[in-house]
């Protein structure tokens, strides 16, 4: 009775008239569908025309430094490589392993639930925090002023991991639901025990997807800069790190370094840099809308 | 399972089966971990802050100048830089976020929901430094054509270009909700001649309701806890302002702003960072555990 009145209480006769709202709506709601898809475009397109002036070989292979025409992100694209292949291993074990525990042995009690509240939540928290986080119990000994591990790549590497952490676990989780369950049933029915059929029939079939989620996840770790800049500070590096215990920068950093000057060479330097960063980021999704296509087919076969 | 018959193999398989067991719990803990380790670090800290500054003090001050003198550590001014900046980026993203997904859950073609969607998910993906970038070089001189006396550093574009950054997150949540709203709510308007529009204003948006709200409020969190963004565009002067032509500061902004300098680990500073920090984590939290609490409360069941 309510929800009649609620539908047809207060609509206008004049038919005419609603025809002519109802256009105009539809207009309002298609521009605004392109008002963030504008907004990209032009995003792409100013990176696009300060930047590509800019992008050569050397732009590639030197390092930083005070004059821009001789200024290269060398450093920076080591940097995040060497913190990306650190937070993978550290996320990628944890991550999958949580997963799994989750989904194939969790008893549902209050931990369990615990356990996955927290885990939502941990994604909604501030990614400075996450710096906060690191600074106080990886740069430093806990609640002292004595360096523990320093400003160096591992730090940034733990932090990160913590970040994007609760990434793998959902992606992994849903991989890990969407194996059907008959898998399971066939291998138990082989005599196989727990970890054997998770071993050799939910994972191999999950494989594909587990890895599309962590792909997601590193590449929402290499945008990161927030966390990293608390972990690094503003440092001037010159070197290819050789260890994890070097200090470091990463591309988002040395961006962010450039565009804070004032000079317009190095925010077109920036610019150069944030094409790099993104060509990177593109390359990372493609594949992993490559694997994902892939794995669908595969799993209607 | 040939291994199986051999009984020393058995026990190896057994005994294989529960130490994983116990190292994949082990995993799970570790999120429960980070958690209970940003508190204590968040706490802990804090505590050599507040152990010098006066709580209310510090929650009701209205001048932070932690580093000239004379200090004075009332932290309004970085809420009210977080605030101004939010409210503009609010004010895009939430109009044009529902009426975004509006449009792709009633209106668009399946072939346009496909090239649509993944266009808005690049806008998600792209790192924040790359929106700190674009609304100081390109939308900051962009406004100063039409507005005279925009600083360089200033509230406004950082605003609208996080709210640009933050459709995505409204629209695709919202959308979620309004294509889980049974058709046969909309047939039955439909049937009882109801225009496009009113069924998607009258029948759609009420039914989702709950799940839009939750978008609105995970997004604003979201903006809140932005870093870059506000740190290269939005400036860093702690002012108690509302106009969003000058230069702010956000809490955010001073914690990377603070950090990037190599401060000494126990002096005053050091611990600042982390007491506006805990004010950072404490208001995100609530916001997101608000928007998890209005999907269950309040989800209609169909």
């Amino acid at each position: 009775m309510n929800k009649d009145k609620f539908i047809t209480g207060n609509i206008n006769p004049n038919r005419r008239l609603r025809k002519i709202i109802g256009a105009c709506v539809y207009l309002l709601f298609l521009l605004s569908t392109c008002v963030g898809i504008i907004g990209l475009a032009l995003l792409i397109f100013d990176v696009l025309k300060e930047g590509i002036p800019w992008i050569n070989w050397q732009f590639l292979t030197d390092f930083p430094s005070r004059d821009p025409k001789e200024a290269g992100l060398l450093s920076a694209l080591f940097g995040t490589i060497w913190l990306m292949f650190l937070t993978a291993l550290f996320t990628v074990p944890i991550g999958v392993g949580a997963a799994i525990y989750l989904e194939e042995y969790a008893p549902r009690n209050l931990l369990t639930r615990i356990i996955e509240i927290n885990v939502s939540n941990l994604a909604g928290v501030p990614s400075i925090v996450y710096g906060l986080l690191g600074i106080g119990i990886f740069v430093y000994r806990f609640g002292s002023d004595e360096m523990f591990l320093d400003r160096v790549l591992m730090a940034g590497a733990l932090t990160l991991s913590l970040l994007v952490l609760p990434i793998v676990i959902l992606a992994s989780r849903e991989s890990i639901r969407a194996v059907p369950d008959s898998y399971r049933q066939g291998a138990y029915a082989m005599g196989a025990d727990k970890w054997q059929v998770i071993k050799g029939a939910v994972l191999p079939s999950a494989f594909s997807g587990i890895l599309t989620g962590t792909i997601l996840a590193m590449s929402r770790a290499i945008g990161e800069a927030a966390p990293v800049i608390a972990i690094t500070a503003l440092v001037y590096i010159t070197y290819i790190p050789a260890h994890p215990f070097e200090r470091f920068t990463v591309l988002p950093i040395q961006i962010f370094n450039w565009v804070a000057r004032p000079q317009d060479d190095f925010r077109s330097l920036a610019a150069a840099g944030i094409i790099v960063l993104l060509v990177i980021l593109l390359t990372m999704n493609a594949i992993a809308v490559f694997l994902r296509n892939k794995y669908q087919t595969r799993s209607e076969e | 399972m040939s291994e199986l018959r051999d009984p020393k193999k058995k026990l190896w398989v057994k005994l294989e089966g529960s130490i994983v067991k116990w190292l994949f719990m082990l995993c799970a803990l570790v999120s429960i971990l980070t958690t209970v380790g940003i508190l204590i670090i968040l706490l802990y800290q804090g505590y050599g802050f507040f152990k010098e500054i006066n709580l209310w003090e510090f929650l009701t001050g209205t001048r932070w100048t932690p580093i000239l003198k004379p200090r004075s550590y009332g932290v309004l001014p970085l809420v009210s830089g977080t605030l101004i900046v939010t409210v503009i980026a609010a004010s895009v993203a939430l109009p044009v976020g529902l009426m975004t997904a509006i449009f792709l859950s009633e209106y668009a073609a399946d072939r346009v929901r496909r090239i649509v969607k993944p266009i808005l998910e690049i806008l998600a993906g792209i790192p924040t430094v790359v929106y700190g970038y674009f609304a100081l070089t390109f939308v900051t001189p962009l406004l100063q054509n039409v507005l005279d006396d925009l600083l360089i550093f200033n509230a406004l574009s950082a605003g609208l270009v996080m709210g640009i950054m933050i459709i995505p997150m409204v629209s695709s949540l919202s959308e979620d909700a309004m294509v889980s709203v049974p058709r046969n709510l909309r047939e039955a308007a439909y049937a009882l001649g109801a225009t496009r529009y009113e069924v998607s204003l009258r029948v759609v948006v009420p039914a989702a309701l709950s799940g839009i709200i939750a978008s609105f409020i995970i997004a604003l969190s979201r903006a809140i806890g932005e870093t870059m963004l506000v740190t290269i565009a939005a400036g860093a002067t702690p002012k108690m302002t509302l106009n969003p032509l000058e230069s702010v500061q956000t809490m955010t902004a001073f914690i990377a702003q603070t950090s990037m300098g190599e401060q000494a680990v126990g002096s005053f500073e050091y611990n600042t960072i982390f007491a506006v920090g805990l004010l950072l984590f404490c208001m995100t939290l609530l916001m997101n555990l608000l928007g998890f609490w209005i999907v269950r409360r309040f989800r209609e069941a169909y």
